[in-house]
């Protein structure tokens, strides 16, 4: 049953990009290590660091996908599920830390020291662990987009409402986690990291370790995800997004399936986030702002919401003109990501992806009406491509 | 239970419901039989809407009695349990998933289990794949089966809907103006089809268009200001003079 639904959701350009990741994932750890640093094929390590960044904003990306591109919702608050992910393994990194950090207090993080706290808060624990902190990296976030879902779902918040109160959600947690008291280190957020699994977590062979792992991870979750959206799951959250009346009608009741695919997402915004703070080796309550997630949107709406590949396409593009930009000219960064979202609306709404697919289908239209040689149909084929405004269908 | 062959397969008592101050339906009682294919006419904000809205779960009445199959209350369920007990619905505008082909749209209708969990592990059987067949060519859609449905007619969006509807093989089908923009030729086709799907179910229809009803030869219900005004055949019922007055006759 399991391989059967696997195997369905291979379609060609999708097998293309897992087999892509996948080969990054080799390739470029090996082209680091083992090749010479004065080599032309060398790769420099914060080169790949940085890529390992991206990596994982286009798994958050890919995420944001599977709720805005085929359920219809936009949530506004998808960097919030990130961002726990990350304090999850954060507050691993934390305890891996031990008695090496500035106060040399083998059992509190530095900061609680510094608060002057006697003791550990309970839901600290367990968190020396990796294995604690891998299922809490799924949990926590899951767990918050189930609880917040549920609610929202099941009262029929649906369009600009829901996208509102999941910004709120992120607004909130932002508040939250500033304060001290939560014991979260406040507005310093977690950082000092030395140690993941027992490795330095500046050495390179772990940075490429990262490296690796946000690519797999990255193509594991595509196929998940093409898997969803292909079976008739999928179809039915396509269905909810386009007809969300004839649905219920039909006997289908959307909330279970905008929960189901809510909380997904989640998790794997979760997992990006987990494997985004050992890279760039901090994470604060800065990460839960609201930016953030409209950031996200737009590395979505300029890839192709809707197309799975379209959303990893646009993350890692946006932010490598981020890293330019902003090394560059770094006051006109906003000016330049905004007039990015305005063109890719006006001219490109599919995004990149979306656009070369309509392009691909229209002509493949028209050289099987040639082919057939029937007049009404080329008219058809014309007129289909005329029509871009529908969303694009599952493929 | 299941042996004793229900009285009653719809059974509407006293039912009325209000939206701020305005009374969709007064006190409407009427009974459907098994089988049975009813036209429903009346005027503009007559109420035939809101009682559609009612039977399906979308809205709860203020007051009064709704039962399927005599003990089944329809009045505690929602839209998709009402759905999977086997009463479908054709909206007035065609609404059918546009962004899918033909063929996902009956595939989506097909009934079968509803469950998240059924359809993500679902895998087209032989069998369903012939029911689907089967109903392609009952509305005469197997020729556009792999187009999107957002490319076809708005007569074939309709009959598409209607072949969604026999998917779900309700035993109670509520048809909701099903040839309002239909040409002469696809409005008789219509009333052929659904003749067609009236033996082997229920049916009511709300219609305004009178030609129609005639087509279908059946018992007609006529609303006013939201309850009922007169019964029986189409002769009957429009040469009834209160029908006249409040809804022929203008």
């Amino acid at each position: 049953m399991i391989s059967a639904f696997v195997f369905k959701s291979l379609d060609r350009n999708v097998s293309l990009c897992i087999a892509i990741l996948l080969a990054i994932a080799c390739l470029v750890p090996a082209l680091n290590l083992l090749v010479p640093a004065d080599n032309l094929f060398h790769i420099p390590t914060y080169a790949m660091s940085l890529f390992g960044k991206y990596l994982t904003y286009a798994l958050l990306a890919l995420a944001l996908d599977l709720v805005w591109g085929f359920c219809g919702i936009l949530s506004l608050g998808h960097a919030a599920f990130f961002a726990l992910g990350g304090y999850v393994m954060g507050m691993y990194l934390v305890r891996q830390i031990g008695a090496r950090g500035v106060y040399g207090n083998p059992n509190l993080p530095d900061f609680m020291v510094f608060l002057n706290w006697k003791e550990m808060p309970w839901y600290w624990y367990g968190f020396d662990y990796f294995w604690f902190a891998a299922i809490m990296i799924f949990a926590v976030p899951g767990i918050l987009a189930f609880v917040f879902g549920w609610l929202a779902f099941r009262s029929r918040v649906t369009g600009v409402y829901l996208s509102i109160i999941t910004q709120a959600m992120t607004y909130a947690l932002l508040l939250a986690f500033f304060r001290n008291e939560m014991g979260f280190g406040g507005n310093n957020g977690l950082t000092d990291f030395k140690d993941l699994l027992g490795f330095n977590i500046q050495s390179q062979g772990m940075r490429a370790s990262l490296f690796a792992a946000s690519a797999f991870a990255l193509a594991v979750a595509l196929l998940i995800s093409s898997a969803i959206v292909r079976s008739k799951f999928g179809k039915v959250l396509v269905g909810l997004r386009d007809a969300e009346s004839r649905t219920r009608f039909l006997g289908y009741r959307p909330e279970n399936y905008k929960l189901v695919t809510f909380t997904i997402s989640a998790m794997m915004a979760g997992v990006a986030g987990a494997l985004y703070v050992p890279q760039v080796g901090i994470i604060n309550p800065g990460e839960f702002a609201p930016a953030n997630s409209i950031e996200v949107v737009i590395w979505t709406a300029v890839g192709g919401r809707g197309t799975l590949i379209g959303p990893i396409i646009g993350a890692t593009l946006v932010n490598f003109g981020k890293s330019i930009f902003t090394a560059q000219f770094p006051e006109i960064w906003l000016f330049a990501l905004g007039a990015l979202f305005v063109a890719t609306t006006l001219f490109l709404p599919k995004g990149i992806v979306g656009t070369i697919q309509q392009i691909l289908k229209s002509r493949n239209d028209k050289n099987r009406a040639i082919s057939f040689n029937r007049l009404p149909k080329a008219k058809n084929a014309e007129k289909n491509a005329d029509i871009p405004a529908e969303p694009l269908a599952a493929e | 239970m299941s042996d004793i062959k229900p009285r009653s397969l719809l059974y509407l008592d006293n039912v009325s419901v209000s939206f701020d101050g305005f009374r969709a339906l007064n006190a409407l009682s009427f009974v459907i039989a098994p089988g049975e294919l009813r036209a429903i006419i009346g005027p503009n904000g007559a109420g035939k809407t809101t009682m559609m809205d009612i039977i399906t779960g979308k809205t709860r009445p203020d007051e009064g009695e709704v039962f399927f199959e005599d003990n089944i209350d329809l009045t505690t369920r929602d839209e998709a349990d009402i759905a999977q007990l086997g009463i479908g619905r054709k909206f007035q505008k065609p609404t059918v998933f546009e962004s899918h082909t033909v063929w996902d749209n009956l595939e989506l209708a097909l009934n079968r289990k509803r469950g998240t969990f059924a359809t993500l592990f679902y895998n087209l059987s032989p069998e369903d794949s012939a029911r689907i067949d089967e109903i392609l060519e009952t509305v005469r859609l197997t020729a556009r089966k792999d187009e999107l449905a957002a490319n076809l007619s708005h007569g074939q969006k309709q009959w598409l809907e209607i072949g969604m509807l026999l998917a779900q093989e309700p035993k109670l089908l509520l048809v909701d103006e099903p040839v309002a923009g239909m040409t002469d030729a696809e409005t008789s086709e219509t009333a052929a089809l659904l003749k067609e799907i009236a033996k082997t179910r229920a049916v009511i229809v709300v219609e305004h268009d009178m030609g129609f009803i005639r087509d279908l030869g059946v018992r007609v219900t006529c609303l006013a200001e939201g309850s009922v005004l007169a019964e029986g055949s189409l002769d009957f019922v429009s040469n009834d003079p209160r029908v006249i007055e409040n809804y022929l006759g203008r």
